[in-house]
C-alpha cells in the first residue's frame, strides 16, 4: 500500500525529517518578524506585536499543561483501573 | 380521519404558515424508518440504512422557513416546526451526521442498534425544530432514552452499569428543565421557546439552564459524558458525540444567548476537558474529554451573546460534530478490529491501520483549528469574539486551551496507537487490519468534508445565522495559529517521556453517585448493627450484677433470641433489598423499554396528526 510506503519512507529518514520540522519553525518565527509577511495589524495587545510571541506562547502552554495536569493526577486524583470494582 | 383527531384531541389548527395542512417533519422519517428496519429481511437492511437518512437530509435542505405544523394539546399550543436560520443550520449538520453515523456502522447485524440512534436522531432534531418548550421536554426525553441503548448494546457488565449512571443523571437534568417548564408557564403563561430574560433570569430560568446545562456536559454536570462515551459501542459513541451536546448548545443559543455566567463556565470547560485528557488512558474516554472541552468554545461564545459569537459557536458546533465524529470513528474502528481502546494496549498500527490513522489525523487536525481544517474557520470566530468584546482572560486562556487539544487530540492519540512503544499483545497484534469497506468510506467522506470546510468558507459561513464579515485566513492569524501548534508539538516530543499514558483512571466527579449508592447502603446497614450491640450490651451488664443465674438466663437470651432476632432482622432487610435491587434493575430496564415505547408512539402520533 502506498500510505504504508510513505510512512516507513519518512520513519526511515526520520533525523532528516526531524531537521525539515526544526528549520521550518524557525522560518515561522522570522517569518512572524517581517511585517511585510505577517501584517500585525490584526493583533488585540500590545505584547503580540514582539516576533514569534505565540510561538513562546504555545510552548509554554504545552509545558504548563503537561506539568499542572501531571502534578494533579499524582496528588491523588489518578487511581487504580479497578477502583470502582465490587 | 378529522372525527378521529378530534377524539384524541389532535385538532390540527392551521396558524398562518400551514398552508397545505401537512408539514412532514424531518423526525417522522426517522422514525418511521427505525420501526420499519427491524423487520425488513436482513438483505434489504442496508439500503434502506441509506435510503432513510438520505431522505432525512433531503427532507430538511428542501424546508421552508416559517411555522409549521402547531397542534392543539390540552390547552397548549404546540409547534413541531419552527424553521429559522439557526434551527436549520443545527438540523443541517445533525442530517448529515446521521447520514455518516448509519454509513459508518452500516455492516452492524442487530438491526435495533441503528433504529434506537435513528430514534436518537429523531429526538434531537425535533428538539431544535421545537416552537414551544413542551415538545422541546417532549424530544429532549425521547434523546436520553433511546441514546441509552447505544450504550447498554455494548454488552459488557460494565456498558450496564455505566447506562444506568447515564439515565439517571438525564432523568435529573430532565425534571429540572420539566420543573422550570412548569414554573415559567405559571409565570408568564406562555409555553413559547423564546430568549430567557438574561439579565435578570428567574427561578425558572435557572431550572431550565440547569438542564440544558446537564446536557451540555458543564461542570459540574460533565461527568456522565466520559462515564457513558467510552463505555459505548464502537458506532454508538459517533451518534453519541454529536448529538446530545450539540443540541444543547442549541437550546442554549435559542434561550440564554447573552447570559455572562457562561463565559467563565465555558473558559473552566475548556480547560477542564484538557486537564484530564492529559491524564486520560483510555483513547474514547480522551476524546470525550475533549467534547467537554470543545463544548466550553461554544458555550463561551453563547454567553458573550454577540452576533460574531453566536455565529461561531453555531460554525464551531457545526464543524465539530463533523471531526469529533471522525476522530471516534477511527478510534471505534481500533476498539472494533481489536477490541482494546487503552493506549497501554495498542502502538505501532501503522502497520495495520494506516488509512484510518489518516484519516483520524485529520480529525485530530480540524480539532486542533489547523489552516486549511475545519476548526481553523469555526473556533477562531468565537475567540476573536472574546477579543472584540474586551474579555481578553477569556481569549487568551481559550488559546491556551487549543494548545492542550493539539497535544492530546491531534498528538497523543495519533502517536500512542499508531506510533510509540508496541504495546499490543500477539493477539491484538493478529486482529489489527483496516476495517470494513463502509467503515473507511464514512471516515473518508467526514475527512473529506472536514477540509472541504477549511478550504471553501462560504458553504458554512452562508448558512449561519447572522452574515459572516469574519475572513480568517489573514497573514496574522495564519502566522499566529501555525506558532502555537507547532511550538505545542515540539514541547509534545520533547516531553515524551512524561506524557506516555498510565494504566490509571482519574477520579471526577461522578465519584460522589458512583460511591454515593454505596454510602447509603452503609448508613443504612449501621444502624441495625448499632442497635444489635447496644442491646447486646444492656443485657450483659444487667445481667452481671444481680445474679449468675440471670445472667447466664439473660446471656442465652441475649445469644440466642436478641441476637438471633436482630441479627436474623439485619439479614433478612439485607437479603431482601439485595432482591429488591435485582428486581428493581430488571423491572427498571422493562419499564424503561415500555416508556421509551410509549414516548415513541406519542411523537409519531402528534407528528402524524398534521
Amino acid at each position: 500500500m502506498n500510505l504504508l510506503r510513505l510512512i516507513e519512507f519518512l520513519r526511515r529518514n526520520q533525523k532528516t525529517v526531524i531537521r525539515v520540522c526544526l528549520v521550518l519553525l524557525v522560518l515561522l518565527v522570522i517569518a512572524d518578524a517581517v511585517p511585510a509577511l505577517v501584517d500585525k495589524h490584526h493583533a488585540h495587545t500590545k505584547p503580540e506585536h514582539l516576533p514569534g510571541f505565540w510561538a513562546a506562547f504555545g510552548f509554554l502552554a504545552c509545558v504548563l499543561i503537561v506539568y499542572v495536569s501531571k502534578a494533579f493526577g499524582h496528588a491523588g486524583i489518578m487511581t487504580r483501573e479497578d477502583y470502582y470494582d465490587e | 380521519m378529522s372525527d378521529l383527531m378530534a377524539l384524541f384531541g389532535l385538532v390540527a389548527s392551521a396558524p398562518e404558515a400551514a398552508v397545505s395542512g401537512f408539514w412532514l417533519h424531518p423526525s417522522l422519517l426517522l422514525l418511521v424508518g427505525a420501526v420499519v428496519l427491524p423487520l425488513l429481511p436482513a438483505r434489504l437492511r442496508p439500503a434502506w440504512m441509506v435510503l432513510v437518512p438520505v431522505l432525512t437530509f433531503a427532507r430538511i435542505v428542501a424546508l421552508a422557513k416559517g411555522s409549521f405544523g402547531a397542534v392543539s394539546f390540552l390547552q397548549f399550543t404546540l409547534e413541531f416546526g419552527r424553521v429559522d436560520a439557526l434551527s436549520l443550520v443545527f438540523a443541517y449538520i445533525m442530517g448529515l451526521m446521521c447520514i455518516l453515523g448509519t454509513l459508518y456502522g452500516l455492516h452492524v447485524k442487530r438491526a435495533v442498534e441503528t433504529s434506537a440512534a435513528w430514534i436518537y436522531v429523531a429526538g434531537s432534531i425535533g428538539a431544535i425544530f421545537a416552537g414551544d418548550l413542551l415538545t422541546l421536554f417532549l424530544f429532549w426525553e425521547v434523546m436520553a432514552l433511546s441514546s441509552v441503548f447505544l450504550i447498554w448494546f455494548r454488552g459488557r457488565a460494565e456498558s450496564l452499569s455505566a447506562g444506568y449512571r447515564y439515565l439517571l443523571v438525564h432523568m435529573a437534568g430532565g425534571v429540572a428543565l420539566l420543573a422550570g417548564i412548569m414554573l415559567h408557564y405559571r409565570a408568564t403563561g406562555s409555553m413559547a421557546f423564546a430568549g430567557f430574560d438574561v439579565t435578570h433570569p428567574s427561578v425558572a430560568a435557572y431550572l431550565i439552564l440547569v438542564g440544558f446545562l446537564l446536557n451540555a456536559a458543564v461542570p459540574p454536570f460533565h461527568a456522565w459524558l466520559p462515564d457513558a462515551y467510552g463505555e459505548a459501542t464502537f458506532n454508538g459513541s459517533v451518534f453519541l458525540c454529536a448529538f446530545t451536546t450539540k443540541t444543547a448548545v442549541y437550546a442554549l443559543i435559542r434561550g440564554f444567548a447573552g447570559l455572562e455566567i457562561l463565559v467563565p463556565l465555558g473558559v473552566i470547560m475548556a480547560l477542564y476537558g484538557v486537564v484530564y485528557a492529559v491524564l486520560e488512558n483510555d483513547s474514547r474516554r480522551l476524546l470525550a474529554y475533549h467534547i467537554v472541552s470543545q463544548v466550553g468554545y461554544m458555550v463561551a461564545g453563547v454567553g458573550l451573546g454577540t452576533q460574531l459569537a453566536i455565529n461561531g459557536a453555531c460554525a464551531h458546533a457545526f464543524a465539530h460534530i463533523l471531526y469529533k465524529g471522525l476522530l471516534f470513528m477511527g478510534c471505534g474502528s481500533v476498539l472494533f478490529m481489536t477490541g482494546k481502546s487503552k493506549f497501554t494496549e495498542l502502538g505501532g498500527l501503522y502497520q495495520k491501520m494506516p488509512w484510518t490513522f489518516l484519516f483520524t489525523l485529520v480529525g485530530g487536525l480540524s480539532i486542533s483549528a489547523f489552516p486549511l481544517f475545519s476548526g481553523f474557520v469555526s473556533k477562531s470566530m468565537i475567540v476573536q469574539a472574546g477579543f472584540e468584546d474586551h474579555k481578553l482572560w477569556m481569549a487568551f486562556l481559550l488559546m491556551l486551551a487549543s494548545a492542550g487539544t493539539f497535544l492530546h487530540t491531534g498528538l497523543k492519540v495519533p502517536y500512542f496507537i499508531w506510533f510509540g512503544k508496541n504495546h499490543c499483545s500477539k493477539e491484538t497484534w493478529e486482529r489489527a487490519a483496516e476495517p470494513t469497506w463502509n467503515m473507511l468510506a464514512a471516515m473518508a467522506l467526514t475527512a473529506f468534508l472536514c477540509i472541504f470546510i477549511g478550504c471553501y468558507t462560504p458553504y458554512l459561513y452562508l448558512m449561519l445565522p447572522y452574515p459572516v464579515e469574519y475572513h480568517p485566513y489573514t497573514s496574522y492569524h495564519i502566522s499566529e495559529t501555525l506558532q502555537i501548534l507547532l511550538f505545542t508539538a515540539l514541547g509534545f516530543f520533547l516531553l515524551l517521556k512524561k506524557l506516555t499514558p498510565e494504566a490509571k483512571i482519574s477520579f471526577d466527579l461522578d465519584w460522589f453517585y458512583r460511591k454515593g449508592g454505596r454510602a447509603f447502603l452503609w448508613i443504612a446497614r449501621r444502624p441495625v448493627q448499632w442497635i444489635d450491640e447496644g442491646v447486646g450490651e444492656l443485657y450483659r451488664v444487667a445481667g452481671l450484677i444481680p445474679l449468675m443465674l440471670t445472667a447466664r438466663w439473660s446471656a442465652v437470651f441475649d445469644n440466642r433470641i436478641i441476637d438471633g432476632a436482630v441479627d436474623g432482622l439485619a439479614t433478612t432487610i439485607r437479603s431482601v433489598g439485595s432482591r429488591l435491587r435485582g428486581a428493581q434493575r430488571g423491572a427498571l430496564q422493562e419499564n424503561l423499554t415500555v416508556a421509551f415505547g410509549v414516548a415513541a408512539a406519542l411523537v409519531l402520533i402528534f407528528v402524524w396528526f398534521f
